[in-house]
């Protein structure tokens, strides 16, 4: 009797909550399908056209000097915008989440530009800027600074487009753990340095470290923005993903694939990080909140 | 060390957080500022921390300004609501926080550590040093944030709320223990709370806020007994508030004499304020206020029993003994023990205690045609 009823009760439940057995497998062949098609599919493209001619082929086309000047410069440049834009996330997040001022949710807005801003217009905004019939361009040429189709335009196109990354994974943090334990922490004589590296920083150093992550892929990947700044100079001013369409409208299209796993698997790496990171992240956010 | 906020005042935008407010705490003093929300209590307690800065005013230290100094150099022991431990510290080193960032006579290692388990062992904590934040519950969070603050030998303790993210028995047993805590230490203590209950048991001396501004600062008793002003007497305990008119020394309710001294209020409207215990049921056919029952609740071992009597409905609470079966709907007469008149003027309000009503309303009653039936 009361195990009917219990049974009843568990029917009753399941109907409440879920959907029928035909129509999740079909929602999940749906999903899954257009997960295949749209992400995995891509992704193995990558790899198996970059290995299809053999290993050989695939560390030929990786020791062509062009590409190591491509990949050497992505790594320069994100060596550069990386910690630059570090500096500027963590002191606008500090700025917009422990004070109050006027002209703060404009602030926010701007931090916002880059994402809003199509990375082809990014690229034009610095051509208009420093090119040769603008107003900064002919005054630093003056001083023997080249800043377009050269490595400064580079770093500084792409440190525009990563600019919203870290200050946008650190404000949201910040905002939610208030400024309590920096007020105790000065209470109790700390310094504004000792608070800030202390308890400010091992506070939010996986959103930080989260932020650092994507901004690094973000850096090492972009293309639109780079591609108008760069003017293409091979093996002087060609990042790796402007390399990879040079190559491809070479019909080099295994060595294409093969600088193109490069990324990808930067990706790849940047996403495990990121999962083990959020594993971590959620944990101590959970803990915060318990706190 | 005594502790002095002179003419101080804040905004926020329009609204005036503090209102030129000043403010005494005298050495080993046990203040309670007691508040609704938005009364400004907060702000002044951290306006004396250092953590806010005043618009206008001087807070002192013995004779010193302190609005001179830095928050790092004023020794306060601050308290927050929601402790504010450092979460990635072992509570160990949350306590030792404070030791560690000192520049002048930092004391060492050892001595450190010697000191951070004196202060565990004096919060009740011993052997809990290893834990982090997250492992303790709410009342030893903030036992760990109160033998963070004293760890640098403040010359005041300020807490703001210190209880009121906890439950109510923690809340109970953290309350004495605070206070027996004092007694042993003897620091100069402010405290910020909102539960009367704990202003009341815990303070040697009370200071009731309201807009910005102090109503009245004074013993626990005085505050209960003689409230300075009406939102001290309804902000404080149970209340129950009468409109009567004033006219040739005598008070009125519904332009029937009620026989009460007033002392010298001025004439004009004025407002009857009374607590619980200073109205009793007539059960000896005497005279008194008539009225009807509306509700009924059980509080403890009495009955609380709410009833409406005059024209307009006015609504008195009174106790009677939880064995007197009262019902709603029932009509009975209350006697008038005690209370406060407050009179309408905004500059002050005088006060006089109410002789017990030897006399009766009957006539008054009669007219009513309560007790006819």
């Amino acid at each position: 009797m009361s195990e009917t009823l219990a049974a009843k009760q568990k029917k009753s439940v399941r109907l409440a909550i879920g959907e029928g057995p035909g129509t999740k497998l079909a929602l999940i062949i749906v999903a899954l399908t257009f997960l295949g098609l749209m992400l995995i599919a891509p992704l193995l493209v990558v790899f198996v056209e970059a290995f299809g001619r053999g290993l050989q082929v695939y560390l030929d086309a990786l020791a062509l000097p062009d590409t190591a000047a491509a990949l050497q410069l992505t790594l320069l440049v994100a060596a550069i915008a990386v910690p630059l834009n570090l500096v500027f996330g963590i002191a606008a997040a500090w700025l917009i989440a422990k004070f109050d001022f006027k002209g703060k949710s404009f602030l926010l807005t701007l931090i916002d530009l880059p994402f809003a801003v199509s990375p082809v217009v990014s690229g034009l905004i610095f051509v208009l800027l420093f090119g040769a019939n603008s107003a900064l361009g002919p005054i630093l040429d003056g001083y023997g600074i080249k800043v377009l189709f050269a490595v400064p335009g580079i770093v500084i196109a792409t440190i525009f487009i990563t600019f919203p990354f870290i200050a946008r994974e650190l404000i949201p943090l910040m905002q939610q753990q208030g400024s309590s334990e920096e007020e105790a922490a000065v209470s109790l004589g700390a310094s504004g340095w000792r608070t800030f590296f202390q308890v400010t920083l091992p506070n939010v150093k996986w959103g930080l470290l989260y932020g650092v992550l994507l901004c690094n892929a973000r850096a090492m990947g972009e293309f639109g923005a780079v591609s108008v700044v760069s003017g293409h100079i091979r093996g002087v001013t060609n990042t790796l993903p402007l390399h990879i369409e040079i190559l491809y409208n070479d019909n080099k299209a295994a060595a294409a694939f093969a600088v193109a796993s490069l990324l990808a698997a930067l990706a790849l790496i940047t996403l495990a990080v990121k999962t083990v990171l959020e594993a971590r992240f959620a944990g101590s956010l959970a803990a915060q909140r318990r706190h | 060390m005594q502790v002095r906020a002179v003419n101080i005042s804040k905004r926020y935008a329009s609204l005036a957080a503090l209102d030129d407010v000043s403010l005494d705490v005298q050495s080993g003093e046990l203040v309670a500022l007691l508040g609704p929300s938005g009364s400004g209590k907060t702000t002044l307690l951290r306006t004396i921390a250092g953590l806010e800065h005043a618009d206008a005013g001087t807070v002192y230290f013995d004779d010193r300004d302190a609005s001179e100094s830095r928050i790092q150099d004023r020794g306060v022991g601050f308290v927050f609501q929601h402790y504010a431990l450092f979460k990635h510290m072992r509570v160990m080193d949350n306590i030792a926080f404070g030791l560690r960032a000192r520049r002048k006579d930092k004391p060492n290692e050892a001595e450190t550590k010697r000191r951070v388990l004196e202060l565990l062992d004096l919060v009740q904590l011993s052997g809990l040093e290893k834990r982090f934040p997250s492992q303790l519950s709410g009342g030893q969070r903030q036992r760990v944030a109160l033998a963070r603050a004293l760890a640098i030998e403040p010359s005041v303790l300020l807490l703001d709320e210190p209880f009121g993210a906890l439950d109510a028995r923690v809340r109970k047993d953290l309350r004495r223990w605070l206070r027996e805590l004092h007694e042993r230490t003897g620091h100069t203590t402010l405290f910020v709370t909102h539960d009367q209950e704990e202003a009341l048991e815990l303070a040697d001396r009370v200071v009731v806020m309201n807009k910005g501004k102090i109503e009245q600062s004074a013993t626990p008793d005085e505050i209960y007994d003689t409230p300075a002003t009406p939102f001290v007497f309804s902000f404080i305990g149970e209340s129950s508030v009468i409109p009567v008119q004033i006219g040739n020394g005598k008070a009125t309710l519904d332009e029937r004499l009620l026989d009460l001294e007033i002392g010298a209020l001025p004439d004009g409207p004025a407002q009857l304020y009374l607590r619980p215990e200073d109205v009793a049921m007539v059960t000896d056919g005497g005279p008194g206020i008539p009225g009807l029952v509306v509700s009924t609740r059980r509080i403890g071992g009495m009955r609380r029993v709410t009833i409406e009597c005059g024209l307009a409905r006015h609504r008195i609470e009174f106790d009677a003994p939880a064995e007197v079966p009262i019902n709603n709907s029932q009509r009975l007469s209350v006697r008038v023990n005690g209370g406060r008149v407050y009179g309408a003027g905004a500059e002050g309000y005088e006060t006089e205690r109410l002789a017990s009503s030897e006399t009766s309303d009957i006539k008054w009653a009669r007219a009513e045609g309560w007790l006819d039936r």
